[in-house]
């Protein structure tokens, strides 16, 4: 089984209008615009998933709407022919991020035409080796074996059969693969959609806890409490990993204490104040980067806000079209993108996906996000791309621009940078980047201000150990590459094992023998033997043995 | 074990639908509805009948509401807030959104009409909401540890559900009010193969067999067409949600093809309120319109307007959509006091209207003279269509659920006697499954399923999971060679495959009882007698 498989999609490339160069991404020391890949950019996805036998995976379960964005390339290959499960808001949302992706990438296909070979240039080992050591590693990862996960981009039409290869759950449904295993999406909180596991099977239950978040101004919150007392439980949420990096190299341009480390018993995992503490940081950095854009619209600067986190988006466009009413400012706010029109109406007609709070707007009628009145009220423009006619139409500037993210490579945000990187006046809002500096290396000189910011997402180390205390596991399977940051030497009640990327885990399962129900009728006319001397009775059993939701064994009479 | 069904309400008529069905151990109240026909107590379910004492917190183990029709959650507010019910309420997420419109407005039109005393306020309508937890389609709501309730689409109105039961090892679906085939707004209702002990299923039209909903649609569309080109008024009384949206979508959509120009309304803000709803609920819609909303959200009405009092003797042609439907007060009672003395109107009723009701009288025979309350009395000249479309089952669709489920036992309610009893006898003659009809205030036990838990060794699971092939060749060569289509009927090889479970249970003192493998239970013997 695969769980989650995450794209990343640092490779994509950029081409400069002015001289028709292609480029990839460099590296501090000797990079510089030149050394960037010029070719139609390949996709990395997980490492060696072209050696695996996609014929030889049974399940698959997707936990978030950006867990879907590798899938096409596994759902192409031949043979493939796993049950995938995946819940309706994260195949919705995933489904219109790979459209749109798809659509972005277009264009490179329209610059450079068709792929001659499966094998382009840039490919070969001697392009490879002459590449900055930054663009290698990220290309070929650190131990230089990772080109297999390279791929070129999947089609329209594998996103759609990749669609149609999905079964869709709600939260809490009962979906049971071949009569073993009874599997079970949560809410983990992180996005809309996105969710942990459990699977019951016959020989006892797993837990599979994806990345996690205690606060949600806008997905359903984390449930944990229904992956309780299960006998094991994976721990996957790596974005702890990613935070200890973040605070270590300190270049936040935003406030700096992104994580309070205050101690944490496990009771206070019930209580609201610790939710509200994480909740109120997130408004101040929100109101922060919200008063940074409007200073910028004030002095004739615009304001790009490239899209990562769907949930902090809505946040921002909230927040600041309330503020920008507040200060009386005429600014238009658009965002660019394929499938934003459909996007923003998806949003609105998914109430059971929310959290309480949007929730409670629709009992009270009122539309679940404040989208929905700005899109009449036509304080926000939504066009499907740069060029469509509704945007040059009534395009002013300053303004505040949404639109996709893709590490600043693909689709409008690549036009719009050109545009503005050169102007002082003008903003852009950079959220949760990994390269920074080769990021935005393709517009260099970049004299536009640029606002770094980071949102805690994830269940943060230190609730790590209380949150499993609680969850009472027997056995926890937990990352190697986390094991020095949490220790678990003083843990008693369950205990733990460490597993490593491509290296299998046995775990022994923890029942010896499976759960049998007999039918009451056939049970009364049992004929019984008694051994006296051994203590025990004996009958013949004769039925049909039937596996049905992974436990009920159950014998009818023949 | 039994399971023991106290119907309250709903039990061979329409109406208050409340059924308390006691299973292992839990007692689970379905549907809190009111009778729209009466006016007195029997409006109400007899709530005394579940506690003596009125302790209904201990007597209860949680409220399931199927959708938010009231006779199928009208005295749930009075329950909770007057009677004092505490624990859980549970419901789909749009019966929670819309039930508090049906219940507010029928609390204005009981208290600002007909000058009756309140029986709850509007502040008790919020609070009571508050305790409603809402669930999804096919959530699994683990609502104690032994206690598990699932929702399936019905169909019926938007949010309709029916809901899956299951306590230890008795299970049980109530169905609430379903439709088996989709119309223009709603999926058909949809449900697992389950293992069931008892389904309790609407049975409104027991007996009757609806053909295509097309030529009705077209009948329907044909009278008021007919109606507003002869320059009449159109009234159309339906409760705010529901029928309303069905019709208006139908006749937005006629409106747009045949380029007309009448107005269409609806009145006062509810249904328009209502429309907001429905716009973000479009989830719980059909596919056709879901598969549509980001083009355009069919709840969008393009002719539609709302409507205001001063219109109602305004000239002119029009159609109305007014609250509430079956004309039982309010409004539409109001309009159709004005409109009914004037044969160049149209009313429109729906298919099944509660006795009681101006809507009963007039679909009942034909009369000319109605009396709405001791001193007045309306000349009834206009003309009346029955709309022969509804959002429930036909007797066809009760037939095949059944089969479907092929539950060990089958109660109808919310229906009436007669067509019950001819329903009953179908079930039982046709299906061999027993029927039960109770009327109110009864109570019906059945037994339930129960399944003795045993140990399972890993050598008796794999012996049993081993095939046990036999292969019968077909011996006669002659029927082979005859034609094509034989041998393909019949291979020459034919391989069965029947695993038959074979082994011995043992219950030593002690212990739980396990089912072992012949060889391991001669290994367990031989232990024993070297430890001895």
């Amino acid at each position: 089984m695969a769980f989650s498989p995450i794209p990343t999609s640092l490779d994509a490339l950029s081409f400069e209008e002015s001289n028709n160069n292609e480029k990839r991404q460099k590296i501090e020391d000797l990079l510089d615009v030149k050394s960037l890949i010029f070719a139609e950019p390949w996709y990395k996805t997980v490492n060696n998933l072209h050696l695996w036998n996609a014929s030889l995976i049974d399940v698959i379960l997707i936990s978030s709407p950006m867990g879907i964005m590798g899938l096409p390339f596994l759902t192409r290959r031949k043979g493939f022919s796993a049950m995938i499960y995946v819940t309706e808001a994260s195949a919705r949302l995933g489904q219109l991020m790979m459209e749109d992706l798809v659509s972005m990438h277009a264009e490179f296909r329209q610059f450079y035409g068709p792929e001659e070979s499966n094998f382009p240039p840039w490919l070969r080992q001697e392009e490879l080796e002459i590449l900055p050591s930054v663009l290698k590693d990220i290309l070929l990862g650190k131990d230089g074996v990772e080109s297999g996960g390279l791929m070129p981009l999947y089609s329209a039409a594998d996103v759609k059969d990749c669609i149609l290869k999905m079964n869709t759950l709600n939260y809490a449904q009962e979906a049971c693969y071949n009569g073993t295993l009874v599997i079970k999406a949560f809410s983990s909180g992180v996005e809309i959609g996105s969710c942990n596991w459990i699977l019951n099977g016959p020989k006892g239950d797993i837990a599979y806890l994806s990345s996690s978040c205690f606060f949600s101004a806008h997905a359903m919150t984390f449930d944990y409490r229904s992956l309780q007392g299960t006998s094991s439980l994976i721990y996957s949420d790596f974005s702890s990993l990613n935070d200890a990096q973040d605070i270590e190299d300190g270049d936040n341009n935003t406030d700096p204490n992104s994580d309070s480390l205050f101690p944490l018993s496990f009771q206070d995992l019930d209580e609201p104040i610790l939710n509200s503490g994480e909740n109120l940081e997130e408004m101040e950095k929100l109101a922060f980067i919200c008063s940074c854009a409007i200073e910028c619209v004030k002095d004739g600067g615009s304001v790009l806000i490239p899209i990562n986190r769907l949930g902090t988006i809505l946040q921002l466009l909230e927040e600041m079209t309330t503020l920008l009413e507040a200060s009386a400012m005429e600014v238009p706010i658009y965002i660019i993108s394929s499938v934003a029109e459909e996007l923003l109406a998806l949003l609105n007609i998914i109430p059971e996906w929310l959290c309480k709070q949007r929730q409670e707007r629709l009992f009270a009628g009122e539309p679940l996000f404040a989208h929905v009145k700005l899109l009449k009220a036509k304080k926000i423009h939504v066009v499907p791309d740069i060029h469509s006619h509704q945007l040059l139409m009534n395009w002013q500037e300053p303004c505040i621009v949404f639109c996709p993210h893709w590490s600043l490579r693909i689709g409008p945000v690549v036009h719009l940078l050109r545009r503005w990187c050169g102007d002082p006046k003008s903003l852009l809002i950079l959220e949760d980047i990994v390269n920074p500096e080769l990021a935005l290396l393709p517009f260099k000189p970049v004299s536009m201000k640029v606002l770094q910011c980071l949102f805690p997402s994830g269940i943060g180390l230190q609730k790590v150990q209380p949150l499993l205390k609680t969850l009472q596991p027997k056995t926890v399977m937990f990352p190697e590459d986390l094991r020095l940051k949490t220790s678990f030497l003083c843990e008693k009640s369950f205990s733990v094992s460490y597993y490593t990327e491509a290296e299998p885990l046995k775990v022994s399962c923890q029942k010896d023998s499976s759960e049998l129900k007999i039918a009451a009728d056939l049970a009364s006319q049992f004929y019984w033997k008694t051994f006296k001397k051994e203590g025990i009775n004996v009958t013949r059993l004769n039925g049909n043995l039937l596996m049905e939701n992974a436990i009920d064994n159950i014998l009818d009479g023949v | 074990m039994a399971i023991e069904t106290l119907v309250l309400g709903a039990g061979q008529e329409v109406g208050k639908s409340c059924v308390i069905v006691n299973i292992n151990g839990k007692r689970i109240m379905f549907d809190c509805g009111m009778h729209m026909g009466y006016t007195d107590h029997r409006r109400f379910p007899d709530f005394s009948l579940i506690s003596p004492s009125a302790n209904f917190n201990d007597a209860l183990s949680c409220i399931i509401i199927t959708h938010f029709h009231l006779d199928h959650v009208g005295a749930l507010v009075y329950f909770t807030e007057v009677c004092g019910y505490r624990g859980p309420v549970y419901m789909t997420y749009p019966t929670k959104a819309l039930s508090p419109l049906m219940l507010e407005d029928y609390r204005k039109v009981m208290v600002d009409r007909r000058g009756e005393e309140e029986l709850f306020t509007s502040e008790h309508i919020a609070e009571c909401m508050k305790k409603v937890i809402a669930v999804d389609l096919k959530q699994t709501v683990q609502v104690d540890e032994d206690l598990q309730i699932r929702a399936y689409y019905a169909g019926h109105v938007i949010g309709a559900a029916m809901f899956y039961v299951k306590v230890g090892d008795a299970e049980m679906v109530y169905t609430g009010d379903y439709n088996m085939t989709p119309d223009r707004h709603l999926g058909a209702a949809q449900i697992d193969r389950l293992r069931l002990d008892l389904l309790i299923t609407e049975s409104t039209y027991a007996t009757t067999i609806r053909d295509s909903k097309y030529a009705r649609e077209r009948e329907f569309l044909k009278a008021v067409h007919k109606c507003v080109s002869g320059g009449g008024k159109v009234l159309i009384p339906t409760f705010a949600l529901g029928r309303a949206q069905e019709l208006c979508i139908l006749l937005d959509d006629y409106w747009e093809r045949m380029n007309l120009k009448v107005p269409i309304y609806f009145s006062a803000g509810l249904t328009i309120q209502a429309n907001m709803y429905y716009k973000m609920l479009i989830g719980w819609t059909s596919q056709k319109i879901k598969d549509t909303y980001s083009t355009h959200n069919a709840f969008d009405f393009k002719n539609v307007h709302k409507f205001d009092r001063s219109m109602i003797d305004a000239p002119g042609p029009c159609v109305l959509f007014a609250t509430p439907g079956m004309i039982s007060g309010g409004f539409s009672l109001e309009v159709f006091k004005h409109w009914a003395p004037s044969e160049n109107n149209l009313v429109t009723l729906p298919g099944y209207c509660v006795a009681g009701t101006v809507g009963h009288k007039l679909t009942s025979g034909k009369p000319t003279k109605i009396d709405t309350d001791p001193d007045t009395q309306i000349d009834v000249r206009c003309q009346i269509h029955q709309l022969a479309f509804s959002p429930h089952t036909d007797s066809k669709g009760i037939m095949d659920l059944v089969k479907f489920l092929s539950p060990k036992h089958v109660m109808l309610v919310h229906g009436e006697k007669p067509k019950m009893a001819s329903l009953k006898e179908r079930i039982h003659s046709e299906l061999g499954i027993p029927c039960y009809t109770p009327a109110n205030n009864e109570t019906v036990s059945i037994p339930s399923t129960h399944y003795v838990n045993a140990e399972a060794s890993d050598t008796f699971i794999r012996n049993c999971l081993n095939p046990n092939f036999t292969f019968k060749k077909c011996n006669s060569v002659e029927t082979c060679g005859s034609t094509l289509i034989d041998r393909n009927l019949t291979p020459e090889l034919q391989v069965e495959d029947e695993r038959v479970a074979d082994g011995i249970l043992v219950m030593e003192n002690n212990k739980k009882a396990k089912v072992v493998h012949r060889d391991e239970l001669l290994l367990m013997l031989d232990e024993k007698k070297h430890e001895v």
